[in-house]
């Protein structure tokens, strides 16, 4: 498995050559093929050094690769005294690596085949240009997934921070695009710092950046469960990076606004991969997290906030993509939460199976979108069931795949998490539940307004260039614009070949996904846990011992800061593999498998109840939604205008930055500057004044002595007559008065 | 008899009268010719006291005196040449250049 540096560097490779040599040379068919090419060579590698992996005992599950040594021994001060920084540049594969590089590298791939496709419409350089930039994410994402250190995972998280506004601005000449790109990337930045800090604490307290070394030295430490301490804020600072990469509350407002980026970039960026990458991180410190109740408590109840905040936005937006949007935001809160109540193998199987199922929603909308010529405000949809079969099959597949129906992937994962949340804390459950109808029924009030019921659509002619985008949501007209220029609309069409191709194989991938994680109250083996456990344990043997411990529950994240005890088990438990499993074993015996399957049974019913609900609405009577939204008009608006947060953080946030720097252009202007001033108008001022004793004082006494002797001169000078003989006759004088003088006074 | 005192009254007349001729003369020929009877006046008392005395320096020195003399007149005339194509005169009133 020494080849594994090859998975994130073919990618790279492929966006060298298309963003350097491709931008300017390549045709549009031998940049897809490169594109294509490095992705799929990535994909199969990955799928050997999965399958390499798999052969092995699950012990010993982990292979590291050094590639270079990087940052070598700077002396740095850390909590034991003067450490050595040093970072090697090591790529690791253990089963969480492992399975997300099958995610990026397999969802990556498709999307890129899908891509060819969907973005025909560019001109050449930027047909290259997204391609390179697509390469390029997916080179910094394998990066972060296999980074072995919090460096190298930073440099991926980074990387794909800027990749994502590349990509959402791609179409740079639209200013809402490029707004939403700078406010992905400012949004994250927020995060990063958090991240960073947690980064530099981390390397403050353990000396090293090693995920395994602190992870080891972690599960050393005892539990915090009595107060907030050094493995609590770090774990709080890492966990404000993953909200502000994985769209949490407070930091998810950027996600909506990226649906401006091209539709396949939304479905790998901001709804596959990189969004996953705060859960990647947090599952990835299992075992810091797990020590650190307190910090899992805040994952859980802002990942189920934002789960419910989420979907309660998506339930009136009209535009396709923002639907899907909130509700990736609401999907990954459900991840949060899994790994909040420390179910850190169901919130990845969640993830898994989200990129499936929400890949092929983002993909199937941008059929639609392509379709429709352009158009996303769904009212504008309607019985597109006729004209787009594949694409409606495929996304039924999808939504009753989030809707959680089986045996369908989401229903699994989806499960899992609420199965594990019930036995954490029944107010998280319950929240998780209504979440759930609530996703049920937005899904399918997308599907029926957009495939069900009469066609709302332009007619043929009328919609040849523009579609209809008064309304607003015309997201990517520039890209309609590009895409059918060529001629007149023909009305709704399948998508090509391509585009379908990929729709159905990612429609296979959601029906089959889930049976990897199959619970065992359904005498599934729930293999998939197994196979991830070792990654988010530490392997150290001596904290074997408290596998002994009796605990029916593996803890309560509300009871945690209640009963000390019962949480530091709960600690020690997740910390050794050994010991997570067997609590959770006990936990679900203590939970009969009764009650589990009745649990189960009540979800797939809420979704069921949400699915009838939203078919009732909007397809057999679409007059009382319209009733009701009058009714609640209120509440409706709240919703519709997504909470205001938009408009608090820019009358907070963005006001108080701007008012902020007025103030302190004031204060430069008034206070710096005229500081500056005042003392070059003193200069000038002091420098008059010194002119003025020159010219007078000074000046003046020169002068005086000049114009006494000019004046006295004219006196004398007469005698200069310049004839020899009056000098001759004064000298005569001269010698008669000398020589009378000595002759008389002698 | 002929006594020292006779010569030094010669010498003193002819002095003056050098003296005066270069004071009041306006003519510069006439003035170097004055200047001639200064000095002659001046070799009257050398070679009178020469005889007295019973001493010969006194008469070499009136020998350099005459040669000087020579000498003094040949550079003095060159110069009035010299100023008299330049002014077209020979008045010393306007030779005042070195005035004020």
């Amino acid at each position: 498995m020494d080849y594994i540096w090859l998975i994130p560097l073919l990618p790279g490779v492929g966006a060298a050559v298309n963003g350097l040599v491709g931008i300017r040379f390549f045709s549009k068919r031998v940049t897809a093929l490169v594109a294509c090419l490095t992705m799929g060579l990535a994909l199969a590698l990955s799928i050997a050094a999965f399958a390499q992996l798999l052969a092995l005992p699950s012990e010993s599950r982990v292979h590291d690769v050094v590639v270079a040594r990087w940052i070598t021994g700077l002396p740095l001060a850390t909590s034991h005294g003067i450490g050595s920084f040093e970072v090697p540049w090591t790529f690791r594969l253990d089963p969480l690596s492992a399975m997300m590089i099958l995610v990026v590298t397999g969802i990556g791939f498709l999307i890129h085949v899908y891509s060819t496709s969907y973005m025909d419409g560019e001109s050449r350089g930027g047909y290259a240009r997204y391609f390179s930039y697509l390469n390029l994410f997916c080179f910094f994402m394998l990066t972060l997934v296999l980074g072995g250190n919090f460096l190298v995972l930073f440099v991926g998280w980074e990387g794909v921070g800027l990749c994502s506004y590349l990509l959402i601005g791609y179409w740079y000449q639209k200013k809402s695009a490029s707004d939403a790109g700078k406010k992905a990337f400012i949004v994250n930045r927020i995060g990063d710092f958090g991240f960073l800090l947690g980064v530099f604490l981390a390397f403050f307290t353990f000396g090293t950046l090693d995920l395994r070394a602190i992870a080891q030295m972690v599960s050393a430490m005892p539990v915090e469960s009595t107060g907030f301490g050094v493995l609590s804020l770090i774990g709080v600072l890492l966990f404000v990076g993953a909200c502000g990469k994985s769209a949490q509350i407070p930091l998810y407002v950027w996600l909506p606004d990226a649906m401006e980026g091209p539709t396949p970039v939304s479905a790998l960026i901001h709804a596959a991969t990189m969004v996953t990458a705060g859960v990647y991180m947090v599952g990835r410190n299992a075992v810091l997290f797990s020590h650190a109740p307190m910090a899992m408590q805040v994952v859980a109840i802002v990942g189920v906030l934002t789960a419910l905040m989420a979907a309660s936005i998506g339930l009136v937006q009209n535009d396709i993509k923002r639907v899907l949007a909130y509700s990736t935001v609401s999907q990954l809160g459900y991840m949060f939460l899994a790994m909040g109540v420390g179910a850190f193998a169901a919130g990845a199987f969640h993830l898994m199976t989200h990129a499936f199922f929400k890949a092929l929603l983002f993909l199937c909308s941008g059929a639609v979108i392509h379709g429709m010529a352009g158009e996303q405000d769904m009212r504008r949809m309607g019985g597109l069931k006729r004209y787009l079969p594949i694409t409606y099959t495929t996304m039924l597949i999808g939504t009753l795949a989030i809707a959680g129906i089986p045996p369908l992937a989401g229903f699994f994962s989806k499960d899992e998490i609420l199965f594990r949340s019930f036995l954490s804390s029944r107010v998280l459950w319950a929240v998780a539940a209504v979440t759930a109808l609530m996703t049920a029924f937005y899904m399918f009030r997308l599907m029926s307004l957009t495939f069900f019921g009469p066609y709302r659509g332009p007619a043929w002619e009328a919609a040849a260039h523009h579609g209809s985008d008064s309304s607003g949501h015309g997201v990517d007209d520039h890209h309609a614009q590009a895409s059918h220029g060529h001629g007149a609309w023909h009305g709704p069409h399948e998508a090509p070949r391509a585009m379908t191709l990929v729709l159905v194989v990612l429609a296979v991938g959601t029906v089959v996904a889930g049976f990897v994680g199959v619970p065992p109250a359904l005498s599934g083996g729930n293999r998939i846990e197994h196979f991830l456990e070792p990654s988010f344990t530490a392997h150290a043997p001596a904290a074997g011992p408290a596998a002994g411990l009796h605990v029916t529950a593996p803890g309560d994240a509300g009871a945690l800061a209640a009963d000390p005890a019962g949480s530091a088990a709960h600690g020690a438990e997740i910390s050794s593999a050994a010991a997570g499993q067997h609590g959770e074993e006990e936990g679900e015996a203590a939970m009969s498998r009764a009650g589990e399957l009745g649990l189960m049974g009540l979800s797939v019913l809420i979704g069921v109840i949400g699915i009838w609900i939203a078919y009732r609405f909007y397809v057999r009577r679409p007059e009382i939604a319209e009733r009701l939204a009058e009714r609640w008009s209120t509440p409706h608006r709240w919703l519709t205008n997504k909470y205001y947060v938009d408009e608090l953080y820019g009358a907070t946030f963005v006001r108080g930055t701007v008012k902020g720097a007025d103030g302190l252009w004031a204060f430069d202007r008034q206070v710096v500057d005229g500081a500056v001033n005042g003392s070059g108008w003193f200069t000038i001022f002091s420098s008059w004044v010194s002119h003025l004793i020159d010219k007078y004082i000074v000046d003046g006494l020169v002068n005086l002595v000049g114009s006494v002797l000019h004046e006295g001169s004219f006196v004398f000078r007469r005698m200069q007559t310049g004839l020899i003989q009056n000098y001759a006759l004064l000298m005569l004088f001269g010698i008669f008065a000398c020589l009378s003088v000595y002759l008389l006074v002698r | 008899m002929i006594t020292p005192s006779h010569y030094l009254i010669l010498s003193a007349a002819l002095f003056v009268i050098g003296i005066i001729g270069v004071m009041v003369r306006r003519n510069i020929i006439i003035i170097l010719m004055s200047i001639e009877l200064i000095l002659n006046a001046v070799n009257i008392n050398l070679v009178a006291f020469s005889a007295q005395l019973q001493n010969t320096v006194g008469q070499v020195f009136a020998l350099f005196v005459i040669s000087v003399a020579a000498a003094e007149a040949a550079v003095g005339l060159g110069i009035i040449l010299a100023f008299y194509r330049n002014k077209e005169t020979i008045n010393i009133d306007e030779m005042n250049l070195m005035r004020w």
